[in-house]
């Protein structure tokens, strides 16, 4: 019986331990944000090309970042574009390739009221600095006339865990605020001024279901995929908008421009009547000079296949895509990798 | 003895006695809680393709986790090799061999390795064998998870050694047997079913254990050959699944944690049973 | 020469008295040393784990000084950190899971191992260490699904309603916070309590119990006055495995105790503690004095459990002082 097992043990250690060796295994680490597109993008790639092996691992922006600076990974990810400090730190150099286009939406949950509110950039960058403190306040009933506001105390949820989102938020917060930006900053992770933090996406939109007059900020498409209310912002031309593809894509339109000098750029609120004010790219981080000459191709050919045929993926995932005047430009970055 | 007196021991008698048993049952019913809860929410994705398939991007429904159900056996298997002996070994020096000091030394380290953040330990591990290898790996992972294994292990080993009793000891001496055969032929057989005890419990602590894994083992959504490269495990997929935003993904990951203490469940019956036959066919 | 304090030490051991030639003969010399190699492991282990958390954590170190140990700020945009808030959550957290889940677990184990008949007892702890198995994930998931809106809505008013005047009862309750998250430690530490303790009463010997009720003891006398004393230690090696779980918890915590850096007196108000930090933003971490300053309170953390063991085994020494048996 004994004996058995072992050899039943054996076969199977042997069995797993086999594995082809044509393949080129590639490993990548990085973002959560983008994560669900990435994994769809990585293993429709694999299906097309199965000598590719991308792994894949949402780590966070900055895990993504720690091991490609290690050389663990052979490329990573990040919610936030690297800016020259940080880039300094690496050992060689970096490409930044843009890859999706994501929003940040504000949710809430307020006893007896079910309409969309408004919220313009004041009221919101108050309420998360604690100094608009109660629902029925005069900055956020001045934009919703006709709703019944409770008297209410405001429970602000904001992410617990350091994220891309967060970043997203943050920046778009201290563009709005001179006191946000003076008092907290933008960073994935900051130090809050009030409210209670959850993990994850999950974490702050249970936490928001869970905790009646609370607001709190989730990806645009964690809030599609789980059916739940959020409220308009105001941009930067005045208008309400609820954050969907369109919207999102018109604030990645007017940045090509700028990005032909320095593809790092921040879009939240970007100039446009239609635009939604608080979204952002997504960077695959992407090493300039790759020794390994079969690794090299493979990830060029998937940038290559990412910017084509892959953008036409991302809709479906509710995720953004990426204007052809900015395909143009990172197409042309696409050659310098060597 | 006066009667009140009597009435008091008595009654507090029953009262205590039956207050460890509301105690036991409350326990147990938290247990049949979480059990039923990880049924009632996993149990509808437990399907053919869940065992046999690697994982499908989001949103497609063919997926499972075939890759990180081998991938924690792969890593257990390593924690158990390199923790389950060093314990065991450890633990006999502080029960039978240590001197007073360096034994009291040893135990508090144990203890003080044992309250290392599970995080702390992955970055010691990445730092140690991760960073110089260049590359994560199901060894990095065996090993973090070798490491945590150790400190349960050394202390139930001590504990259960000490508690044979000193006659059995004596008995083998006056046979003519000397001291390291007689803890292995006598003592540590008498102390087995403790010692196997805190071993399942260290090894069931480390099969659940997710952040020293993200940064050793990595996580893979291919089939992970051999043993230097990334692997996937019940755990990491828990944890990645649980908090995105899929409904199709929750309903895994509670498949996942029913899995993964399926097999908790099937190695400590195992291990029972074959304890058990053992103590029947010497007879004890 | 075998002396007393080493015999109470030590399991009894009639090789002692043996020369050295004698015991190089029969391998006991080298078996004696293969072992001590083994246990010096763990120290080499742990000390390297030390070097390692000191050597990278010397940005902060040298930056903050003896102030992180005292600063209350936690921000990562400005540069400020300090570990007060994480060293009172997880003190307090770990405070709180041991005063619920020692009492529980040792009247648990006390009925396993004296009253229920053997194949229940057997079953039951069984059942019991699987609990040991669930990641801390799903621990995480249940506290908020199940936990946190029990506290909300009928844990916290009912204590509230009773207590509110006291500080540590006062404030508004969210069903987050300090509390909760000691309950959901104190559910995922009982089961070592239980599964350890247990065995070790098992192994109390049977003329123990039987002197005590020969002499007139009730059943509850015997077991509180002699059998749990007898097995002290093995009931402390416990409290110390759950001691180690519960300050080292990441997961579970983070998901249900609101993630604040805040020092409250309240234990609804919602809280930090250092492992939850560490799981949260030592992924997203960027920047040299951001990520030294998270292993910094690794090591803070490492120096509490350090202090706590000596307390915990002070305790024990007292406790062995006043009489009873070691072993």
């Amino acid at each position: 019986m004994k004996k058995t097992i072992l050899m039943v043990c054996l076969l199977l250690g042997l069995a797993v331990s086999l594995g082809a060796d044509s393949t080129v295994l590639l490993n990548a680490a990085g973002a959560t944000f983008p994560y669900p597109i990435y994994s769809k993008w990585f293993s429709v790639y694999h299906d097309n090309h199965p000598d590719a092996q991308i792994n894949y691992q949402s780590i966070g922006s900055g895990g993504g970042i720690q091991q490609l600076k290690a050389g663990t990974v052979d490329f990573g990810a990040s919610d936030m574009p690297l800016n020259d400090q940080l880039l300094g730190q690496f050992s060689f150099k970096i490409i930044q390739f843009p890859t999706v286009l994501g929003a940040v939406v504000p949710t809430y949950n307020i006893p007896g009221v079910s309409a969309e509110l408004k919220f313009t950039p004041q009221a919101l960058a108050d309420i998360f600095l604690g100094k608009v403190t109660k629902w029925n306040d005069a900055e956020i009933a001045g934009s919703n006339p006709g709703v019944q506001l409770p008297a209410n105390d405001i429970v602000v949820i904001h992410r617990s865990d350091g994220s891309g989102t967060t970043f997203v938020w943050t920046d778009y917060l201290s563009k709005v605020s001179q006191d946000w930006k003076d008092k907290v900053g933008s960073n994935t992770s900051v130090n809050w001024p009030v409210g209670l933090g959850g993990k994850g996406n999950e974490g702050v939109s249970g936490l928001v279901q869970q905790t009646p007059n609370s607001i709190g900020y989730v990806e645009l498409i964690y809030a599609i995929q789980n059916k739940m209310g959020y409220g308009l912002v105001q941009n930067s031309a005045g208008k309400f908008i609820k954050a969907s593809l369109a919207s999102v894509s018109e604030a990645a339109s007017g940045a090509a421009e700028k990005m032909k000098s320095d593809i790092r750029i921040s879009i939240t609120n970007a100039p446009g009547a239609t635009t939604y004010p608080i979204c952002s790219f997504t960077y695959l981080l992407i090493p300039e000079k790759i020794s390994d000459a079969a690794k090299r191709d493979a990830i060029k050919n998937f940038l290559h296949w990412m910017l084509t045929d892959g953008q036409g993926m991302v809709e479906a995932l509710n995720y953004g895509r990426l204007p052809k005047a900015v395909v143009a430009i990172e197409m042309t970055h696409l050659s310098e990798i060597q | 003895m006066s009667r009140v007196r009597l009435i008091w021991r008595k009654s507090l008698n029953a009262f205590m006695l039956s207050l460890t048993g509301v105690a036991a049952f409350f326990v147990v019913s938290i247990l049949f809680l979480i059990l039923g809860c990880l049924i009632y929410k996993g149990a509808s994705s437990l399907n053919w393709d869940f065992f046999t398939k690697l994982p499908a991007p989001v949103g497609e429904a063919r997926g499972g986790m075939a890759n990180a159900i081998v991938g924690s056996l792969k890593l257990l298997f390593l924690a158990a090799l390199f923790g389950l002996p060093a314990g065991l070994i450890a633990g006999a020096y502080l029960a039978e061999f240590g001197g007073r000091t360096f034994s009291f030394i040893v135990r508090y380290t144990t203890d003080l390795l044992n309250g290392v953040p599970s995080i702390i330990m992955g970055v010691f591990v990445w730092a140690l064998i991760v960073a110089p290898m260049k590359g994560f790996s199901t060894l990095a992972g065996g090993v973090a998870l070798g490491i945590m294994v150790i400190p349960i292990t050394v202390r139930s080993t001590e504990e259960f050694l000490r508690s044979v009793p000193g006659s059995l000891r004596e008995g083998a001496m006056a046979l003519g047997a000397s001291k390291w055969r007689t803890i292995a032929t006598v003592v540590l057989p008498a102390a087995k079913g403790g010692i196997i005890t805190g071993m399942l419990l260290a090894l069931a602590r480390v099969a659940g254990e997710t952040a020293p894994l993200l940064f050793t083992a990595f996580g893979n959504q291919f089939w992970s050959p051999g043993w230097k490269q990334p692997i996937a495990s019940l755990p990491v997929m828990i944890f990645e699944y649980a908090l995105s935003a899929y409904e199709d993904w929750h309903r895994q990951a509670w498949a996942a944690g029913l899995v993964l203490l399926g097999l908790v469940l099937l190695a400590n019956v195992g291990t029972r049973l074959a304890l058990s036959r053992g103590r029947a066919a010497r007879g004890v | 020469m075998g002396s007393d304090a080493s015999a109470v030490e030590r399991a009894p051991s009639p090789w002692a008295a043996r020369s050295l030639l004698r015991r190089l003969a029969t391998g006991d010399e080298v078996a004696h040393l293969v072992t001590l190699i083994f246990a010096a492991s763990i120290i080499v282990i742990t000390s390297l784990l030390v070097y390692q958390l000191w050597i990278t954590s010397a940005p902060s170190r040298t930056e903050f000084g003896w102030k992180f140990w005292i600063t209350r700020t936690w921000d990562p945009v400005f540069e400020h950190f300090g570990a007060l808030p994480f060293i009172y959550g997880t003190i307090l957290t770990s405070a709180i899971a041991l005063i619920i889940a020692l009492p529980l677990g040792l009247a648990a184990a006390v009925f396993l191992a004296e009253l229920a008949p053997r194949k229940l007892s057997d079953t039951t702890a069984f059942l019991i260490d699987l609990l040991a198995a669930v990641p801390s994930v799903i621990y995480g998931l249940l506290g908020i699904f199940l936990v946190v809106p029990l506290m909300r809505t009928v844990i916290g008013p009912a204590i509230q309603r009773a207590f509110g005047f006291l500080p540590i009862f006062s404030g508004p309750n969210f069903g987050v916070g300090f509390l909760t998250a000691g309950i959901v430690l104190a559910i995922m530490v009982v089961p070592f309590i239980i599964s350890v303790s247990r065995e070790v009463l098992l192994t109390v010997p049977r003329d123990q119990r039987e002197a005590a009720l020969a002499l007139g003891a009730t059943r509850w006398e015997s077991t509180w006055k002699v059998v749990v004393p007898w097995a002290r230690t093995g009931i402390m090696g416990s409290v110390f495995l759950a001691l180690a779980r519960a300050v080292g918890e990441t997961m579970a915590v983070t998901m249900v105790i609101g993630n604040s850096p805040r020092v409250a007196a309240s234990l609804f108000a919602p809280g930090y503690t250092i492992a939850a930090v560490l799981a949260n933003e030592f992924n997203e971490a960027f920047g040299t004095i951001y990520r030294s300053s998270l292993i910094e309170l690794g090591l803070v953390l490492f120096l509490i459990t350090f202090i706590l063991n000596g307390l915990a085994r002070l305790l024990i020494l007292a406790a062995e002082r006043g009489g009873g048996h070691a072993s």
